[in-house]
């Protein structure tokens, strides 16, 4: 199967990693020699694949069926398998969001290829002309580099916010395919039965330029209403530890981390959170990290740009009151 | 209702870095700290899964894990937590696997145990971090699966599943048998009981190796991985961390303030 050519992008039209992927994508492509494609699939898409190729795609490939309004693995790996057996990529890469990583290891082995998950670094060998994927493993405390040497495609998912994207250039050409999905209703096996999304209020975690986070030591879902009038007064959204979700101070969606969200906002703010590794996988791209935590040895320490060791309780007033004053 | 639940054996993901090392030559993580290796957690929630799902159903438990080297006391606790059986698979066909070689091996298993309605896994396991194995095993043996599952609940012959998923609530409905991966947002694994322990101790694991799975010695271990590590390495740290301090806490927490306002982050 050592056929392949060519990088091809697995393209989510709602997340802000597509143009990440076409930014490494287009790397990747002018080391090989090779073209730089883009899949989309969903409902009603057809409009969003002018800027792909805007933001590097060579050609876009768009398969637009009310089936693959929503991500469903069965109609998604099915589609994708054919696609790639049709056009034969070397290299295929994809998000590491709930689609992707769900998406990426049923199609590999469907594909009967290998694939490295959360990667945050890809390379192309000058020698073997592999791809080198450099991704974390034991929660973030190791590294390691892998290789795909035989089957093809080599296939990655890469982690939100590690690759830059290109700047939008609407003078880029290139062509817009239109693909029958070839699927009915028959191939899905599961079925969504009830949906919906929270409505975000405030700032996207994600996009915040500042994060305040609170971790176990809060102690409390009241306790952790003060971070809100700190993200209040810096303009910035809310954050959360694993283990504050779990105990149920904070809601799931405010995870951050390694099975959270990931985050590289100006200014992070960490308070009473140990920083776990598989914590500061998700914040560790943050420009400047603060930790405000009472146990000096608390490995957030060794992220932090400035730290406060003392007990949060009596911290955090003041310094929210002169967040306040300095911005007023 | 018949459940397999795969486990794996790993380091304790509380492991700080100076508690083990990397052997090069190897390509392996090697722990140091003396702690004892643990169940995966994710794992360990997807018994506690399978255990709730037995108490509204009836059935059975088996517990399968893949591994060498294996501490009977640690991959006996979902035995102890009230799991049925316990299956170990081993042969030195394969060592150096990769996700995608394991999870033939462990399809191989599960295709031998034979009657199960539904396959649990953790959503990924705290050593590799791929969370590759359960949607693998699914592909192998042509069933659906259902990932991140926050809570299960079955009626005849299909589950529902409420998937943990960000910003978003999603119910999902599998006809059995499938693949379920379970996350932590399941709940924390119930503890063993004492009588748990005992009658644990008492059982057997049953052990096969490649040859009692019948399985192509070439689709498995380094023979039948498609990835390859070529290097294993420390992330670099982060810079200083300067420690605001202050007479009392109220005013290094002000200082802080200024700091940052000095410093052009706020
Ligand atoms: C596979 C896997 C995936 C994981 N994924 C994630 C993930 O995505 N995100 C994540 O966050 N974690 C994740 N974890 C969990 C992670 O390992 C840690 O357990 C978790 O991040 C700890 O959260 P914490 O820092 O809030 O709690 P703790 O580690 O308990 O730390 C609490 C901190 O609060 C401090 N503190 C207590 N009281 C006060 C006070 N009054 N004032 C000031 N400081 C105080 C303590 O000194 C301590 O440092 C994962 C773990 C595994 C194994």
């Amino acid at each position: 199967m050592n056929d392949g050519r060519g990088v091809m992008v697995f393209g989510e039209v709602s997340e802000s990693i597509t143009y990440e992927l076409l930014g490494i994508g287009r790397s990747l492509a002018a080391a090989l020699g090779e073209p730089l494609s883009c899949v989309v699939l969903g409902s009603g898409i057809r409009d969003q694949a002018r800027e792909l190729i805007a933001f590097g795609a060579d050609t876009v490939s768009v398969v637009d069926d009310p089936l693959l309004k929503d991500y469903q693995a069965d109609a998604y790996v099915t589609v994708m398998h054919r696609l790639c057996q049709e056009q034969r990529p070397n290299i295929l890469l994809l998000g590491q969001t709930i689609a992707g990583r769900d998406l990426a290891p049923r199609l590999a082995f469907r594909l009967h290829t290998g694939v490295a998950t959360d990667c945050s670094e890809l390379a192309i060998d000058p020698t073997s002309r592999l791809l080198l994927q450099t991704r974390a493993c034991y929660g973030g405390n190791v590294r390691a580099t892998v290789v795909c040497p035989d089957a093809r495609p080599q296939m990655a998912t890469v982690r939100a916010k590690t690759m830059a994207a290109l700047a939008r250039d609407d003078s880029r050409t290139g062509d817009v395919i239109d693909l029958d999905a070839g699927i009915d209703a028959s191939c899905l096996r599961t079925r969504i039965v009830d949906e919906s999304r929270e409505t975000a209020t405030g700032v996207r975690l994600e996009d915040a330029r500042v994060v305040v986070a609170g971790g176990r030591g809060m102690g409390g879902a009241d306790a952790f209403k003060q971070l809100d009038t700190l993200a209040t007064v810096l303009k910035g959204a809310v954050g959360a530890s694993r283990a504050a979700c779990d105990a149920g101070y904070a809601p799931a969606s405010a995870q951050i981390g390694l099975t959270g969200k990931v985050v590289a906002p100006t200014l992070y703010v960490a308070v009473a959170i140990s920083g776990a590794s598989q914590h500061m996988t998700g914040c560790s791209r943050s420009k400047v990290i603060v930790a405000i935590n009472k146990d000096p040895a608390a490995n957030i320490f060794k992220e932090a740009r400035y730290g406060v060791v003392a007990d949060y309780r009596e911290v955090l007033p003041a310094f929210t009151e002169m967040c306040r004053e300095l911005l007023e | 209702m018949d459940i397999v639940v795969c486990v794996k054996q790993v380091m304790d993901a509380d492991t700080p870095p100076s508690g083990f090392r990397i052997d090069a030559r190897a390509n392996d993580v090697v722990s140091t700290s003396g702690l004892p290796p643990v169940i995966n957690g994710f794992d360990e929630q997807a018994v506690e899964a399978a255990l709730r799902l037995k108490e509204a159903h009836g059935g059975t438990i088996t517990v399968l894990t893949l591994g060498k080297d294996l501490a009977l006391d640690v991959i006996r606790k979902p035995l102890s937590m009230g799991a049925d059986e316990l299956v170990v698979v081993w042969d030195a066909a394969f060592e150096g696997g990769d996700s995608y070689s394991t999870a033939h091996g462990l399809a191989a298993a599960i295709r031998k145990i034979g009657t199960y309605d539904l396959i649990l896994c953790g959503r990924q396991a705290s050593d590799g971090d791929a969370g590759q194995v359960g949607p693998g095993i699914a592909e192998l043996l042509g069933m659906p699966c259902v990932t991140f599952a926050k809570s299960i609940t079955a009626t005849d012959a299909t589950v529902r599943i409420e998937r943990a998923i960000p910003d978003r609530y999603e119910v999902v409905e599998a006809p059995m048998p499938c693949v379920i991966t379970v996350s932590n947002e399941l709940g924390a694994a119930r503890y063993p009981t004492l009588r748990g322990v005992m009658a644990a101790r008492r059982k057997q694991p049953v052990t096969w190796n490649a040859e009692a799975l019948g399985i192509d010695p070439s689709t498995v271990g380094a023979a039948g991985a498609r990835t390859k590590v070529l290097r294993l390495f420390l992330p670099e740290r982060g810079g200083e961390c300067e420690l605001v301090a202050g007479d009392t806490p109220e005013q290094a927490g002000k200082r802080l303030a200024m700091k940052l306002r000095e410093a052009k982050v706020i």
